[in-house]
């Protein structure tokens, strides 16, 4: 079994960007349970496609006409780097723009936030037709350009320096798998280029506290190395923060939860050693002070192997043991 | 095993380095104590708004110190003093820093939570807030810029009448401060000569609480709650006796009610308008020949106050307002609108973040205090420099938000006796960076709302008047960054405003306080 398992390690990786509606999206690369290995670098493009017609203002599902379908498109660059079998480096830099399809509202665009993970595997145990693993992953997100996280839903992004805490586990049994983990962020105060907002009372200042949040994300499906077909079901919630008064505009500081269900498709191409196609979907089943927002992406990958010849071999012998 | 260890503990502390701040406070919670440079002990003279003179409503003379009623007085103060708790010291240096100064911003947290439209009927028609169910969807009232701009007027310009009238009593009582009185009462803020009774911190609370009976009805009890906790902190300071308070709050809910009696006849009460006189702007703007001005809300949203034009004005008098109307805008069918409107095409589709940021800052759209209330907070700010008494500081108040009614007063008389439709009806590619208003172009009640403002700040603090001038130019080209005004807008409105400062300026250089 450890086979099948280290082989999925040498030769996957599972890239995608995870849409939250108002929040913007995020490219979140670290959420699986698969490793690259060591000195081998996955990476490639993930394009996503978001939108919604009905949000929560606060609790209370609404359209509004003069926003009419509000949509993200976001393309990112992502790449997963083993520093060692069970010590991953991952980041992703994703371009969005944003549009309403009715009302006066302009769209903005631009490169969001810098994420960076280190993912940890510090335990990996084979039970004969299983595999358990534990993992540990810290990032770090932080905005590249100067966008304006002030003009919600077409924000690009919170803009808010963010610090990731996440624990996984990884349980395969054959080709069928389950991955289970849990997030904290620390989520840093943002600055706006205003000095006076009111959020359930009037700040004159130009600084933003924000809460911060957690995410829970259940995945589960068929795993092999040619092959990976799984649904997820992501809960993401904010610590704090207030809802959307009556007739508002989205704040961000507001209290943003989603709920959202989806399927990630990942297949390996036969034809080109190393060179991947993904494709994923997902929903948003319930949420607060977000738009229900549906997702469609895309992306391709390639894996380069930057491992000396001579070490390879022994790293297979010593895989053996 | 290990390298991995110590590289996750590297990146750990990397991690840390970035370490998250949680920590915005407001730029005036620690605002300095208000110590004035000077008593302004002759304010009593100085000319009140309303008033006939500062002795239209009476004050009692207040009992002589060696008498055993103030005697009790003073006990209540040393009660409170022997043990302060640490909610109550804060009290002391909240309100310290000045009743003026605290009671703008409250104002502006107000007028920020009110400061939304409300959402349409199932029909298509919008509800209208009512004053009488002022706690029922939609919540009286809309506080939107010209409401803002009448409420900052109207509870500034009583205030300092009613402490015109305070000091008038406070220099012919002369009621020394608890302090001064008994040498075992500690004064818990900066001392001077000014006598106490009445005192001017219920003076203020009592105008306060009474104008937001007409301006916020739904926060009577929020507002009554900080008014307590004003006086309250004035006697736990030593600042002020029981009696002194009393005296101070009836003054000023007398005061106050002279304001709202004004307030209720000043024709705000029907400047919403109705499906006729919505109509007939339309119909006439047509038979001039123009495009009429259309709502680009769905469902489209009748105009924002159109009759706000025919409101009593503070600085002069209504048969003035149309004298200072400018002139038309460039006609919808000329070839200087379509010059116009290219640029705002180009603006819009070439946003820089310089650009964007200005925008931005200068948004003051829902759920904000609004362009007065931006400008009230920039004059306090600057004001908390200044060591004005705090009857100098309503006066100076007085003056900027009667100046910026009078500019939305002069802006709605123009924005409707023209009618002019936005940059994005005229030409729909044209999408917005800032919210469009729902209200005729010509002109900038941004432009006009800054440069009377700047006008009149620029002759309170000298020093300042080229920064405001700048502000002011940069408030007006913001609204043509964002895509909702065009350049004639932005112009006409400065020069406008500018004009409506000028009566405010004149009043200051001769209400007895320069």
């Amino acid at each position: 079994m450890q086979i099948i398992k280290t082989s999925i390690h040498r030769i996957t990786c599972l890239l995608i960007i995870t849409m939250a509606a108002c929040i913007p999206s995020k490219a979140q690369t670290e959420i699986d349970g698969i490793m690259m290995a060591k000195n081998n670098y996955c990476s490639g493009l993930m394009y996503n496609y978001s939108s919604w017609d009905q949000y929560w203002e606060g609790t209370l599902k609404r359209n509004n006409l003069n926003l009419g379908t509000v949509s993200t498109t976001t393309i990112a660059y992502m790449g997963n780097y083993g520093v060692s079998d069970k010590l991953n480096v991952l980041f992703g830099l994703p371009y969005i723009k944003t549009k309403a399809s009715t009302g006066t509202f302009s769209g903005l665009s631009g490169l969001q936030d810098l994420s960076l993970w280190v993912k940890w595997m510090p335990y990996e145990k084979d039970f004969g037709k299983s595999v358990l693993a534990f993992y540990a992953i810290g990032g770090v997100s932080l905005p590249v350009s100067d966008y304006t996280p002030d003009l919600l839903p077409f924000s690009i992004g919170l803009r808010s320096k963010t610090l990731s805490l996440r624990a996984m586990a990884d349980y395969q049994i054959g080709s069928w798998f389950a991955t289970v983990s849990g997030t904290y962020v620390v989520r840093d105060k943002v600055t706006l280029d205003r000095e006076l907002y009111y959020t359930t009372q009037l700040h004159q200042t130009n600084e933003v506290a924000m809460p911060d949040a957690s995410s829970i994300n259940i995945r589960a499906g068929y795993r092999t190395g040619r092959l990976i077909a799984e649904a997820v079901w992501n809960k993401w919630t904010t610590l704090g923060g207030f809802d959307i008064t009556r007739n508002n505009m989205p704040f961000v500081s507001n209290r943003m939860n989603a709920t959202m269900l989806g399927v990630n498709f990942k297949y390996n191409l036969k034809g080109v050693d190393g060179l991947s196609l993904i494709a994923n979907a997902n929903a948003t089943l319930s949420g607060r002070n977000m738009g229900q927002a549906s997702n469609i992406g895309g992306g391709v990958f390639y894996i380069l192997d930057f491992t000396p010849k001579k070490k390879t071999e022994k790293k297979a012998d010593t895989s053996k043991k | 095993m290990k390298k991995n260890l110590s590289f996750l503990l590297l990146v750990i502390f990397l991690m840390l380095q970035l370490s998250c701040s949680k920590d915005a406070p407001n730029t005036t919670d620690n605002a300095p104590l208000l110590a004035p440079n000077k008593t302004d002990i002759d304010a009593g003279i100085w000319k009140p708004v309303l008033l006939t003179g500062p002795t239209e409503f009476p004050v009692a003379a207040p009992a002589a110190i060696t008498t055993p009623g103030y005697i009790a007085e003073l006990n209540e103060i040393k009660g409170y003093q022997r043990d302060l708790t640490a909610s109550q010291e804060a009290s002391i240096r909240y309100w310290g820093a000045g009743g003026v100064l605290r009671w703008n911003e409250l104002m502006r947290q107000l007028v920020s939570k009110y400061n939304l439209p409300p959402y349409q009927n199932a029909d298509g028609t919008y509800p209208f807030p009512s004053a009488n169910n002022p706690f029922a969807y939609p919540l009286f009232p809309f506080a939107n810029p010209p409401y803002a701009a009448r409420a900052y007027a109207y509870v500034s310009a009583a205030q300092y009448d009613a402490l015109v009238a305070a000091w008038h009593y406070k220099k012919l009582y002369n009621r020394p401060a608890p302090y001064k009185t008994d040498a075992s009462i500690k004064a818990k803020l900066p001392t001077s000569d000014l006598p106490s009774y009445p005192s001017e911190d219920a003076v203020l609370a009592g105008v306060t609480a009474e104008m937001m009976k007409l301006l916020f009805p739904g926060e009577i009890a929020f507002i009554q709650q900080k008014a307590d906790e004003q006086k309250l902190s004035k006697i736990m300071a030593g600042v002020a006796t029981r009696s002194d308070i009393e005296a101070g709050e009836a003054l000023g809910r007398l005061v106050a009610q002279k304001f709202t009696t004004r307030a209720r006849a000043d024709r705000a009460g029907a400047a919403a308008g109705n499906q006729a006189s919505w109509t007939a702007l339309e119909t006439n703007t047509v038979a001039r020949g123009e495009i009429p001005w259309i709502s680009m809300e769905t469902p489209k949203r009748p105009p924002m106050l159109p009759g706000f034009g025919n409101v009593r004005p503070f600085l002069f008098d209504e048969t003035t307002t149309p004298t200072l109307r400018p002139g038309p805008p460039p006609s919808t069918s000329s070839e200087q609108m379509k010059k116009e409107l290219a640029e705002i095409l180009d603006f819009v589709k070439n946003p820089t973040p310089e650009r964007i940021r200005i925008t931005h800052f200068w948004a003051d759209g829902i759920a904000t205090p609004t362009p007065p209330g931006h400008w009230g907070a920039i004059a306090d700010a600057d004001f908390i420099k200044q060591g004005f008494s705090e009857v100098r500081w309503a006066r100076n108040m007085a003056l900027l938000n009667m100046a910026m009614m009078d500019a939305a007063i002069v802006c709605w008389d123009t924005k409707f006796f023209y009618f002019n439709p936005r940059p994005s009806q005229l030409n729909p590619e044209i999408k917005t960076l800032t919210g469009l208003p729902n209200f005729p172009a010509y002109i900038s009640g941004h432009s006009t709302f800054s440069a009377a403002a700047a006008t009149i700040l620029s002759h309170i603090v000298p020093s300042r008047a080229k920064e405001y001038d700048a502000m002011a130019k940069e408030a007006s080209i913001s609204r043509m960054y964002g895509g909702i005004h065009y350049r004639s807008d932005c112009e006409k409105g400065l020069e406008t405003g500018n004009k409506v400062g000028a009566y405010a300026v004149s009043r200051a250089k001769t209400d007895g306080a320069d």
